[in-house]
């Protein structure tokens, strides 16, 4: 530990990742920096090679004409040597700019041709022909680069090179000019643009934002000290390299704390490779924890019946015993002893199976997480926390410390984080953390960014009595109903998501009279529930028109109702009328956005005539929409839907 | 038109004709298969194209007509020899082991490229122990290549249908062929699947320089990757060439759609 504390005193000479790397690679040299699965067996680099690679690709950009300033597009997925691009980049005084890798090529187009990329590296086949299919319309676009070269060898373009004859190149550079890349480094300052990562944002086009290596290092720094990671801990990268987390989690804080980063070995084998690696920090959106509980009560109704009763036994012992321990507080005996046997017996095995066997510090962030499931993961001994953070922050912005966990606030201010709610319940903040500004677009950097530094989150929250944050929902949702109650759509739509068979919701209202709302069914828990009954089903549509799934997921919204009829504030937006969609909301459609949020807008508009049929008397809707597949083309989807009433809830008189 | 098509001819298939009884599956038929090109024998139902597959592999002996394959011709060849020599091939009804697992059906494919004997095998020593893990890197690279890690513990008579095909390619794969004798790779899949698939052909072709031969129903998809094609109609050949000339040809237009009576 006291490896840490020193490390990162000493380190505020580093303020660079490419220098920071070079000292990782003299202090850590034989440790682990990454480790990515390949032919079924994980393959590691240590900090030495990892930093050879670093400096002999950078060599081979150079001697591809790479220049200071110049910018280097990634897509591709977790791998090291994707990461070791990036750093080579900025090794260069460059600026990577990560790309989500399923994005369709169009979207790339955007991205390479804003940030006016002139090198861009995919990491296969798929990602170069997406990047070759864009190279016309992109004129900055010069060079390309492939990690995997299968499939792409007849290909013959002069300017597409492999990974590996970049390396060539470099180590011959290096050969003949060594002094060149240590100059190149020290060039660079803690001031210069070490990222630009493109949010998806849920309206117009993506906005690039600038952050420095001061913004990353300094916040990975406060990050790393509060939580007390160390140069031992693990960590799984999995989610995508353009999202902030990423950059924070598997690089910026690795290469601070010296700890090692593991690649999965593909995107389908995410869930395996966890359990093999099991990392000591991790993270995940809610919806990743919601699955694996949801796989794991799924395993459970099919087991047999004594495993089953001894299951919800311990169960209920880790509900009652699990999160006081957890947070240190007073235990009777008796539970200490059961919730003791639990463990040997249901906990210890459980936690094996998930992963989450070796886990010191688990965060969630980006989606509220149902109050189940976040105490489910706790009563088992997880330590897992919210975060709230943002692209434009650098992630954090606040962070439960450990001991002052509650599911519903995200926790209290990060190290050095400066937070002030405005007028409009806005939650507003300034940090090290706060980016420089977006991209070429001056407008939006001013509407989101003061010039004193303050950003708007454009969420709006408060803080509760114990300084802890809680956010409510978009500040621009939040809306009134015809009769002047108030409307958080997405309020409602996190409850309706808590349980297992909705995997989605869309809630409308604003301006309307009642609330009504759009429910995407969960094809496993429905699926699976619909076998258990003998129903039968061959799609997805199939099931999901079913009058019995219309049922189930009415019981569900009843069961809102009555939650929200206890809230004096809320009771007027209960669910009035609801229909199951037919097809499952779909980045591919527009929408969601490439993070999974709603896109209100886009929704609206292509299911206009559904949304108006929710606020008419009908009972039965035909609906028609297009579809876009994974490969480009479009399709058509008809169905004739279920249009249902929902009982409300007389609101319940607060009992004095 | 394609320098695939220029390559030396490894397998020549001269004037078979088979007949079971009375019915007559081939008759007279002649082709040749250059190296490292996809070849493709098509025609409708009952065309004797699964026949004429067999025929090669070894599994059918031709009553008449003559077959030379790297240079040797010979009348007939029995299975094992067959694979021996180099050919692998998958089959139309899927023939996997349903109870084991995707790497344990893969590591079968490997069976005639293993050296140590028997016993040794079996008490896992020494020798055997190495051997092993020289076949289980390689067969890897093909769970690799085909892009089925996530099921590489499965067992494949749980998996769906598409990917138990992979996975049979797989174990063709993995005998190192020279030549992939491959039945109706893309029968009852969807489009995607098929789609899929088409790319892991042109992949093993491009990757491993394997000559292919597969045999296909539907007639779309194949014409996209295969250098040559050959028409097959009631055991008779009715067109060989190109998938642009074969597509024009009147006597194949006239067995696949019928031909209007004026």
């Amino acid at each position: 530990m006291n490896d840490t504390t020193t490390a990162v005193a000493v380190d505020s000479a580093l303020d660079t990742f490419p220098k920071l790397l070079l000292d990782r690679a003299v202090r850590y040299r034989d440790d682990h920096a990454m480790r990515e699965k390949q032919f079924g067996i994980w393959q590691s680099w240590t900090w030495h090679e990892l930093a050879e690679t670093v400096q002999n690709f950078a060599c081979g950009l150079a001697e591809l004409g790479f220049q200071r300033g110049d910018k280097l597009a990634i897509v591709g997925d977790n791998r090291p040597r994707l990461y070791a691009a990036m750093c080579a980049t900025q090794a260069l005084g460059g600026v990577p700019v990560p790309m989500y890798q399923d994005s369709v090529a169009k979207e790339l187009q955007f991205v390479v041709d804003h940030a006016e990329v002139r090198f861009a590296i995919g990491e296969d086949q798929e990602q170069v022909d997406k990047l070759l299919e864009i190279k016309e319309s992109c004129p900055h676009l010069e060079v390309l680069v492939y990690d995997d070269e299968r499939g792409l060898r007849g290909y013959g373009f002069g300017y597409l090179h492999s990974y590996e004859a970049v390396l060539e190149k470099g180590r011959a550079r290096r050969e003949k000019d060594p002094g060149f890349l240590a100059g190149e480094i020290a060039k660079g300052k803690g001031s210069d643009i070490a990222i630009i990562l493109y949010t998806s944002g849920t309206t117009g086009n993506p906005k690039g934002v600038m952050l420095t290596h001061d913004n990353i290092l300094i916040t990975a720094r406060n990050a790393t000290e509060r939580d007390e990671l160390r140069h031992d801990d693990e960590v799984l990268a999995y989610l995508p390299m353009a999202w902030v987390g990423d950059n924070i989690f598997s690089f910026g804080q690795s290469y601070v704390a010296g700890f090692c980063v593991n690649c999965p070995e593909s995107s389908s084998t995410v869930m395996h490779d966890l359990r093999e690696v099991g990392p000591t920090y991790f993270f995940a959106p809610p919806a990743i924890y919601e699955n694996l509980l949801t796989n794991v009560m799924i395993r459970m109704d099919d087991a047999a019946k004594l495993k089953r009763n001894v299951f919800h036994y311990f169960m209920g012992v880790a509900k009652r015993v699990g999160i006081p321990l957890l947070d240190g507080k007073p235990v009777s005996f008796t539970d200490r002893l059961l919730y003791r046997i639990g463990d040997v017996f249901i906990y210890g095995p459980l936690k094996n199976t998930l992963g989450f066997s070796r886990i010191r510090i688990a965060y969630t962030a980006g989606e509220a997480i149902g109050p189940d499931i976040f105490d489910f993961y706790r009563s088992l001994g997880i330590n897992i926390k919210q975060l709230y953070g943002q692209t434009e922050a650098a992630v954090f912005v606040t962070m439960q410390p450990n001991g002052e966990i509650k599911p519903d606030t995200v926790g209290t201010p990060a190290p050095q984080v400066d937070i002030k709610i405005a007028e409009n319940g806005e939650v507003m903040y300034r940090s090290p953390g706060v980016f420089q500004c977006y991209y070429k677009n001056p407008e939006a950097t001013a509407e989101t960014k003061t010039e004193d530094g303050w950003v708007h989150t454009g969420d709006a929250g408060f803080f509760d009595e114990d300084g802890h944050l809680k956010i409510i929902d978009r500040a621009k949702d939040v809306g009134k109903l015809n009769d002047g109650s108030m409307f958080a759509p997405k309020f409602i739509e996190n409850k309706l998501k808590f349980f297992p068979e909705i995997k989605e919701a869309v809630a409308f209202g604003n301006e309307r009279d009642y609330v009504a709302a759009f429910i995407n069914i969960d094809l496993e828990a429905v699926g699976n529930w619909a076998e258990r009954h003998n129903y039968p089903y061959s799609s997805y549509q199939d099931l999901a028109t079913r009058r019995e799934v219309v049922d189930l997921i009415e019981e569900n919204l009843r069961k809102v109702n009555a939650d929200l009829a206890g809230d004096p504030q809320l009771s007027g937006s209960q669910i009035r009328r609801f229909l199951v969609l037919p097809k499952e909301l779909d980045a591919d459609d527009g929408e969601l956005t490439r993070t999974r949020k709603v896109r209100r807008r886009t929704i609206a508009e292509r299911y206009e005539s559904l949304i108006d049929a929710l606020y008419s008397d009908k009972e039965r809707f035909a609906m028609e929409v297009q579809v876009t597949f994974e490969d480009g083309r479009t399709g058509l989807i008809k169905a004739e839907l279920d249009l249902r009433d929902v009982p409300t809830v007389a609101p319940v008189a607060k009992a004095s | 038109m394609n320098d695939r098509s220029n390559g030396e001819v490894v397998l020549d298939v001269r004037n078979v004709s088979l007949a079971f009884g009375g019915v007559k599956a081939l008759e007279d038929v002649s082709f040749d298969v250059r190296e490292k090109e996809i070849r493709a024998i098509i025609g409708p139902n009952g065309a004797g194209k699964s026949s004429m597959l067999n025929v090669i592999n070894g599994f059918y002996h031709p009553q008449a007509g003559e077959i030379t394959y790297k240079g040797q011709t010979r009348k007939q060849m029995r299975t094992h020899e067959a694979a021996s020599q180099g050919i692998a091939r998958t089959f139309q009804n899927i023939a996997l082991f349903s109870g084991m697992t995707t790497l344990d059906n893969i590591m079968t494919g490997r069976n005639l490229k293993m050296k140590v004997n028997l016993l040794l095998q079996a008490l896992h020593v020494g020798p055997a122990r190495r051997e092993e893990m020289e076949h289980r890197a390689f067969v890897e690279r093909i769970i690799d290549f085909l892009e089925i890690q996530s099921i590489r513990k499965t067992v494949v008579g749980r998996l769906p249908y598409g990917l138990q095909k992979r996975v049979e390619l797989g174990r063709a794969l993995a005998a190192e062929p020279d030549l992939l004798l491959l039945d109706e790779p893309m029968a009852g899949m969807n489009t995607e699947e098929k789609e899929d698939m088409c790319r892991f052909i042109l992949d093993v072709n491009d990757e491993f320089g394997t000559t292919i031969v597969l045999i296909e129903h539907d007639m779309g998809v194949v014409m996209d990757i295969s250098d040559r094609v050959v028409v097959l109609d009631y055991g008779r050949k009715i067109a060989d060439g190109s998938p642009d000339e074969v597509r024009s040809n009147e006597d194949v237009i006239e067995a696949y759609l019928g031909v209007a009576h004026e």
